[in-house]
């Protein structure tokens, strides 16, 4: 489970070239949570995410702010870009000294809340993602590790183009 | 920072802003349910056009304002859902099945219409 973890601080250590952009948001407050959702964002587009992936990327870290904050009250969100081989990627590390999630798979389960919330947060944020990893210690605090890689130009960009309206319609061929 | 409202008809459109804080979307709620009280209000437009996104959070708190307005006999429509934000919100899981939404607030303004117009009769 923390392969993403050890890989994102390997990535960003081992190559400090590829890491051109870091931050580092404490989260404590309703303003902090925008306040990392824009630099979140800057740094997306800085490193040529789509329009439609920064969507993702920002409700991903949406719901891991509000986890900091309705579970520990207060936390770190680390964003920072990691490239591997010749992909690159927005990495977001979310951490907090709350008081841990006892069964991690039951709060991977959809509708599964402590809160009375929606209980999409993780399992949502899992499925935003490209990549996903948690650990958590009881009494300690958790920290959740996600990425989204910067998609390579291809077919199925032209058909997100289309979804998100700037591009042109496919046109139906008929034979 | 208020949110403003802006008064068509019987009707209240809410245009919200990019920077929407979980604070003001809760305030928007005690707002809304008591200004349809009173001042006669059939229909409220919740404009989310600016919103570049809906979380878990932002999307409960939207459908607890429109059961609330709707306990108080009026309609709710949400108009303008990005369609990068409704990709988002269908990955993560969410629906608005309680709340109607539209494509922009001239349609929205055409159905609260029909609705005040069939619930007189």
């Amino acid at each position: 489970m923390t392969s993403l973890l050890d890989e994102s601080t390997r990535l960003s250590s081992a190559s400090q070239e590829t890491v051109t952009s870091t931050a580092s948001v404490i989260i404590r407050c309703d303003a902090d949570v925008v306040s990392a959702r824009q630099q979140a964002c800057a740094i997306g587009e800085q490193l040529g995410l789509l329009r439609f992936d920064l969507a993702l990327v920002a409700t991903a870290l949406l719901e891991l702010a509000h986890n900091i904050l309705s579970h520990a009250g207060r936390g770190e969100i680390l964003l920072r870009i990691v490239q591997d081989g010749a992909r690159r990627g927005l990495s977001m590390v979310a951490r907090d000294e709350g008081p841990g999630i006892a069964d991690i798979e039951l709060a991977l389960r959809d509708g599964y809340s402590t809160t009375g919330s929606l209980g999409l947060g993780l399992p949502g944020v899992r499925r935003l993602m490209d990549e996903f990893a948690i650990t958590s210690v009881i009494g300690c605090g958790t920290t959740v590790a996600v990425c989204k890689w910067v998609r390579q130009r291809g077919g199925y960009d032209r058909h997100l183009a289309y979804c998100v309206g700037r591009g042109r319609a496919p046109v139906p061929r008929r034979g | 920072m208020g949110i403003p409202f802006l008064r068509h008809r019987e009707y209240i459109i809410v245009p919200l802003q990019a920077a929407i804080s979980d604070d003001e979307m809760v305030e928007l709620w005690g707002l809304l349910a008591n200004h349809v009280t009173g001042h006669d209000v059939r229909g409220v437009v919740i404009d989310v056009t600016a919103l570049d996104v809906i979380d878990s959070f932002a999307c409960r708190t939207l459908t607890h304002v429109a059961q609330a307005i709707r306990l108080r006999g009026a309609e709710t429509v949400i108009v303008g859902i990005q369609p990068d934000v409704a990709i988002a919100m269908v990955q993560l899981g969410l629906s608005v099945t309680d709340v109607r939404t539209m494509l922009d607030t001239e349609e929205a303004i055409a159905f609260l219409d029909q609705a005040t117009a069939r619930a007189a009769r």
